[in-house]
């Protein structure tokens, strides 16, 4: 088990011209996924036939269960069973990692899992749940933010978030600067909307139990599943070989897994059971919606002389997970007087959950729009802006960044996109009915190491394959993996063969926070350094005179194939990465810079991207190609955060209206017209043993930011409510 | 869904008997808001009629210079008709503005006409819908009513009709043609075939039951400028906030003929003589039309969240005006 506590130093996937690692190869699931052979969660042919499972969600937000009559469903063609909280299997309520279903007769949230329906057909399940009449005695919940916000508590610090943070005086200070900037913006209730629903496949084979599940994390999800049916972790294995998206939907083990656990072990046979679209709104989570107020106190020459973000969100009662609005801008830009807090209030709705960077994501949205602003009042250029707050240090933590290339994305960004025709003064561009802004705005997003562990194997047939409990959640996990593991062995990628999605394999860290890659990568790594040194023990040699390369391992001019080192029964090695002094001795951070050009229609108001790029500095580049997916996926993200996306909240129900992809609008091809992403070179020796950083957040970390900025500049209308609808713009346009 | 019972059915004349003969039969076609509506048991269908191999799917030549459109012809081909595109080039725009290439591949002109408002509470069978459940209230008028309608709405009901090609028809004054189980036809102009929700807001067209839409004529196409403008919240795949469909002749410098219709606004496709009325004779430039526009709707009423709805009409109708003229 390697440690993170210095920098590492030389590694076999430096200067290597030859490398696989960091060309831009395609997807080694491509295939499967085109042509329909990856098979997700739900279509696992199980053993014997499969029974079909359909929840029935709560239609009150908060109270409690009167009376559940099931007679009629139970009477229904093809139901063989109907499992309430009256009959289900007694689960654990009390520890974390409980993810209990059907437990009690109270109702925390709208969609909340009242009965599950199992049946030989999923038509017949899904028709046979509308037979099922549930009385409920309401009781009155707290659903607006706005509301509860001035009762907000101060939860207790996140694992990777401190609740507050306050370093000179910012009161003084701001009272004190010359230019002072105080706004409020908001951001409101986001979904993940992944393309595969939340979906499982559960057999019981005896004692055992194997979930099929779309989970980003197998490992802590073995251990969420086990205690939530009090049975020893090794009696479960979760199993997620392909994962069609999560953005932090799936990080947690969904009612989903458990029910189908529940039912399958009620019935006696395995059962299915996929959300709707409809229900997984709000069966899942969503992101909470934030108010957040920033002041930034200036000199006239742009220096930051006291900066402050507060943010609010909610979360149910006795929950303590806040969005971590404010992260960023604890380190992002200089400043002596700082104050950096987060509130949370209780709100009866869903769980409010981890969604694509969570804090980053909206947080930046507030912090980069208000860096415009202030440029405005300044005068300044927006880049000149935060060039001048430009830190030489982290100006909380006073440890050095591990690695920044903030400014260098930034002006590679500007010459790119063509920043310098940028005119300042809004209103002044017109191309026929639309006016023509741009903007921009900076990326941030922190970088994390998590433990995790691999095993990898060589055959005697030279192969090499790989194993860890880690995903792919369509993030190129199989392939970036594949090419480091070639790398260390000087094979080429059809030699290896990489296993992933399997909680029997050795413990790893899952898909999430934009760790994977850097987490179960480099428990590979350690892996693959470990089995690297037992065949040069095979050899009668030692790493420092050994070089893999062709399949063979040469030393002194002569080489042995690889298949023969490991003789007839292969060997094989663990290994595994754990986070040491590193993560404290240095700020890590993955850095970048957006610019958006939008028109906006002077008639009605719609804005279209006309064009966007993102430039990021994020370490190692594992594979170039689906680095460049990540860092667009993320910037559509943004796009539409910053345009159309809105979960709205009808307060007399508690319950979010738009509650499908018809009218909860994610950014659609159309509106993406002409994107790009560019990396420049960098490695991070401080971060981990790959030199990479996290990227699969920092493409959304403020992206939506630069959008409105733009609208700023093609309409002169300023909108600090996300997103930026159509009404909200013409309410600022001249009639 | 629940159980139902299918038949495929080979002549309208047959498809309207089948339907006759049972209730609560419903036709399928392309299926596209049927079958998410029958998942979510909104509609609940005992027996379907497939009516996709009745031979309806042509656009043939009208003996007058106008076209005759099968109702089993599909959105996307009926938008690629040469003929269409050259002569009702507003219809195969509005066409192309709504759904989604895959979505236009299977649903059909009758259908089209005939899709369901997309109100959020209509959808939700544990709310109160006045259009879905009669008598149980509705829940928009004071929820979130972003997509609701302006004009035209009730005490029972301001659900919007989302179809866009339904509104570049009204403004073409299509027919519809359509059989009765009994075997009659009769000629319906679209102006007609939608009615608003007064009391009985689940009555939306005059069809009666088992009524089959076998076609939809297009008189010649009137003279002038025909401009299709749809706003919405994205590029794509979404209804429309406000559309417009514009046919608008200009003589001596003034609008002369001009035929309006509005999407988005109203519980059917749109028409109001007295707009129309008042941008005849308007001077055919920029700023007068746009002022013109900017007085209208006058008895529009918003419920909140569609306030901007009222405005948003106005300012579309100035700027297809001032299109239509440029």
């Amino acid at each position: 088990m390697m440690k993170m506590d210095k920098p590492v130093g030389a590694t076999p996937l430096d200067d290597n011209p030859k490398g696989l690692v960091g060309k831009p190869l395609d997807r080694i699931d491509g295939p499967l996924k085109v042509t329909g052979k990856a098979k997700y969660a739900y279509e696992y042919e199980q053993v014997g036939d499969a029974s079909y499972g359909f929840a029935v969600g709560a239609t009150i937000a908060k109270g409690r269960i009167v009376s559940i009559d099931t007679a009629s469903a139970e009477r229904a063609p093809g139901v063989i069973r109907v499992l309430t909280y009256r009959n289900a299997a007694p689960q654990d309520t009390k520890s974390r990692e409980a993810v209990p279903q059907l437990s009690g007769d109270g109702v925390k949230y709208y969609g909340q899992p009242v009965a599950l329906v199992l049946a030989h057909t999923y038509e017949q399940a899904r028709a046979a749940s509308y037979l099922i009449v549930v009385r409920y005695a309401e009781e009155k919940g707290a659903f607006r933010l706005d509301e509860a916000k001035d009762d907000a508590r101060t939860p207790p610090d996140l694992p990777y978030a401190k609740t507050d943070t306050d370093s000179g005086d910012f009161a003084a200070a701001f009272a004190a600067a010359p230019v002072k900037h105080d706004e409020t913006y908001t951001t409101p209730f986001q979904e993940h909307a992944a393309m595969e629903p939340h979906a499982t496949s559960a057999t019981w084979q005896g004692d055992k139990l194997i979930v099929e599940t779309s989970n980003q994390m197998p490992t802590p999800g073995r251990k969420s599943i086990a205690a939530t049916l009090k049975i020893p972790p090794e009696s479960v294995r979760v199993k997620s070989a392909f994962v069609g998206g999560g953005f932090g939907s799936k990080l947690d083990v969904q009612a989903d897994a458990i029910l189908a656990a529940l039912g399958a072990k009620a019935i006696g046979k395995p059962v299915k059971i996929a959300l709707t679209r409809q229900q997984l709104f709000h069966a899942v989570g969503h992101r909470t919606n934030t108010i957040q107020r920033v002041r930034i106190g200036a000199a006239k020459d742009g220096t930051i002389q006291a900066i402050a973000h507060e943010s609010w969100s909610g979360n149910q009662p006795g929950n303590d997970e806040f969005e971590p609005a404010v992260l960023a801008t604890r380190s992002l830009y200089a400043g002596a007087n700082r104050m950096n807090h987060h509130r949370l209030a209780a709100l009866d709705l869903p769980p409010a959950i981890s969604m694509r960077a969570p804090g980053e994501a909206v947080g930046l949205l507030a912090l980069e729009e208000a860096m415009d602003e202030l440029a405005v009042k300044l005068g300044m250029d927006p880049i000149a802006l935060r060039e001048r707050n430009e830190p030489k240090e982290d100006p909380e933590l006073h440890v050095p960044y591990s690695s920044r290339k903030l400014l260098e994305c930034m002006r590679e960004g500007a010459k790119r996109f063509g920043w310098d025709k940028r005119d300042a003064t809004p209103g002044k561009v017109q191309d026929g009915r639309w006016l023509v802004g741009i903007g921009m705005s900076a990326a941030s997003r922190g970088n994390m190491l998590m433990k995790s562990s691999a095993k990898v194997r060589l055959g005697a047939d030279g192969r090499v394959t790989a194993r860890l409990a880690m995903t792919d959640i369509g993030t190129g996990s199989y392939t970036v993996f594949t090419q480091v593991v070639a790398d260390m062995f000087g094979l080429p990628m059809d030699k290896i063969t990489v296993l992933l999605g399997d909680s029997d394999f050795p413990d790893s860290a899952g898909s999430g926070g934009s760790f994977g890659a850097a987490s179960g990568g480099s428990g590979l790594y350690d892996a693959c350094m470990n089995l690297r040194g037992k065949l040069c023990q095979v050899a009668g040699t030692t790493a420092d005179k050994a070089r893999f390369a062709d399949g063979a391992l040469f030393v002194d001019g002569k080489s042995r194939p690889l298949g023969e080192l490991a003789g007839e029964g292969g060997i094989e090695a663990d290994g595994g990465i754990e986070p040491g002094s590193t993560k404290k001795d240095y700020a890590q951070h993955s850095y970048g810079a957006f610019f958006a050009e939008v028109g906006v229609d002077r008639d009605t108001g719609e804005i279209r991207l006309r064009r966007m790029l993102g430039v990021f500095a994020a370490g190692r580049i594992l594979n170039a190609k689906t680095a460049r997916s990540q860092a667009l996926g993320g910037m559509i993200f943004g796009v539409g955060s910053a345009l159309t996306e809105e979960l709205v909240l009808d307060d007399r129900y508690g319950y979010f209206v738009n509650h499908d992809l018809a009218e909860y609008h994610v950014p659609v091809n159309a509106d993406i017209q002409n994107m790009d992403a560019f990396f420049l070179p960098e490695l991070d020796d401080k971060a981990n043993p790959l030199k990479i950083k996290g990227l699969g957040e920092v493409g959304i970390s403020g992206a939506g930011a630069a959008i409105a900025n733009a609208v700023y500049n093609a309409t002169g209308v300023r909108i600090r409510d996300y997103p930026l609808t159509l009404d909200k713009v013409l309410a600022g346009l001249p009639t | 869904m629940k159980a139902f019972t299918y038949e495929r059915a080979t002549s309208p004349e047959a498809a309207a008997r089948a339907a006759g003969a049972q209730v609560n039969t419903r036709y399928i076609a392309g299926g596209t808001n049927l079958l998410d509506l029958m998942k979510i048991e909104v509609e609940t269908p005992v027996h379907l009629v497939d009516i996709n191999r009745l031979g309806l799917d042509r656009v043939e030549e009208g003996k007058d210079g106008g076209l005759k459109i099968g109702a089993l012809v599909r959105n996307s081909d009926l938008a690629a008709d040469p003929r269409v595109r050259e002569r009702y080039p507003l219809l195969s725009r509005a066409l192309l503005a709504g759904a989604s290439g895959q979505l236009r591949n299977k649903a059909t002109t009758g259908g089209n006409l005939l899709q369901r408002t997309r109100c959020y509470y209509f959808y939700d069978t544990s709310k109160p819908c006045n259009k879905r459940a009669p008598g149980s209230g509705c829940a928009a008028m004071e929820g979130f009513n972003r997509i609701h309608a302006i004009v035209g709405t009730s005490t029972q009901c301001i659900a919007a009709h989302p179809s866009d090609m339904a509104v570049a028809m009204r403004a073409l004054d299509a027919v519809v043609h359509t059989v009765s189980p009994e075997g009659d036809t009769r000629h319906i102009p679209i102006a007609e075939l939608h009615v608003l929700p007064g009391n009985t807001p689940q009555i939306e067209t005059v069809l009666r039951p088992g009524e089959l839409i076998t076609a939809v004529t297009l008189p010649p196409p009137p003279k002038g400028v025909q401009v299709y403008r749809k706003v919405r919240d994205r590029a794509s795949y979404a209804f429309a906030l406000v559309s417009v469909a514009a046919i608008v002749d200009v003589a001596g410098g003034k609008i002369g003929d001009v035929r309006l219709a509005f999407g988005g606004i109203a519980p059917k496709p749109w028409r109001d003589e007295a707009i129309e009325q008042a941008i005849r004779g308007v001077s055919a430039d920029d700023a007068s039309l746009r002022a013109a526009s900017a007085g209208l709707f006058a008895d529009a009423r918003g419920h909140g969240h569609n306030d901007f709805k009222i405005a948003l009409a106005r300012r579309t109708l100035g700027a297809v005006l001032a299109e239509a003229v440029s």
